[in-house]
């Protein structure tokens, strides 16, 4: 059952989905519900979803903070840079308050903490998208 | 000494990932005290911890489990790196509710993951081990905190 957001009936936004783990890469591509919004690829570090962005162009991403060879805060200050407009959703086991504030500061939108059910995970885009 | 809540932040880290991933909860056996570490399972995923405490924290399960909880989260790929990935996942979320709970005083090192071989670390003379087994439906893993 997929979900509209915000009303934007036909609009499709593009999806990102930057994690080291391919099971949390495939969790979140599977668990998704929104049918707006159109995956055109996945990324496993900072570096592979840059590289990924120039080819795209997506609109949405949902980034990891610990990865190998870029992590996610340097990522999102990357993506941000190039695309002010990007939305990008931290989903992370990094529970403190300080690496919240950071990410949100570097330009991420919203944040949601790993382990998530389905459900947190689509409120959480929902958020993201109002 | 471990504090009974140090301990706690380490065993609800791992609880929480079955609690959450799998809809399904993990108990807690009877914990105990043993110098040196207990024997392996199959996949373990161990964080480093230094500062106010030295030492490892790691767990260790069956590929049994695992197996079982990759089913749970409608995981359709069962092997060697998958299983590897997933006890990485369940350190990470331990090693981020202790980096939650302990704030600066506790520096935390990223996850590693280990097939079959026992993490390697100094041990102290004397110094013991808290295991907690962890189960979860007809399964049993364990959480190991060696902190000095």
């Amino acid at each position: 059952m997929s979900t509209p957001i915000n009303g934007n009936a036909r609009r499709s936004f593009k999806l990102m989905i930057v994690d080291d783990s391919n099971i949390m890469r495939r969790r979140i591509e599977r668990s998704q519900q929104f049918e707006e919004l159109q995956l055109v690829g996945s990324a496993a570090n900072g570096v592979e979803a840059l590289e990924l962005f120039k080819k795209t162009d997506p609109d949405v991403v949902t980034m990891d903070l610990t990865m190998p060879r870029m992590d996610g805060i340097e990522c999102i200050s990357q993506l941000v840079a190039l695309k002010p407009a990007i939305r990008i959703l931290v989903i992370s086991a990094l529970a403190d308050k300080a690496t919240a504030v950071e990410a949100m500061e570097k330009g991420a939108n919203g944040f949601l903490n790993k382990p998530f059910t389905d459900r947190q995970l689509n409120e959480a885009i929902a958020e993201l998208m109002r | 000494m471990l504090y009974e809540q140090e301990l706690k932040t380490f065993v609800d880290g791992t609880t929480n990932f079955f609690e959450v991933a799998a809809q399904q909860p993990a108990s807690i056996g009877s914990p105990y005290l043993m110098e040196g570490s207990p024997a392996v399972h199959e996949y373990t995923g161990v964080i480093n911890i230094s500062g106010k405490r030295e030492g490892v924290v790691y767990f260790t399960a069956p590929k049994a489990m695992l197996t079982v909880l990759l089913m749970k989260m409608q995981e359709n790929d069962f092997s060697h790196e998958t299983m590897r990935d997933l006890v990485g996942e369940v350190a990470n979320t331990i090693s981020g509710n202790a980096r939650r709970d302990f704030g600066r005083d506790f520096v935390i090192s990223v996850p590693s993951v280990l097939s079959g071989e026992k993490p390697e670390f100094p041990h102290k003379p004397g110094q013991r081990s808290f295991i907690i087994p962890i189960n979860w439906r007809s399964h049993s893993a364990k959480l190991v905190v060696s902190l000095t």
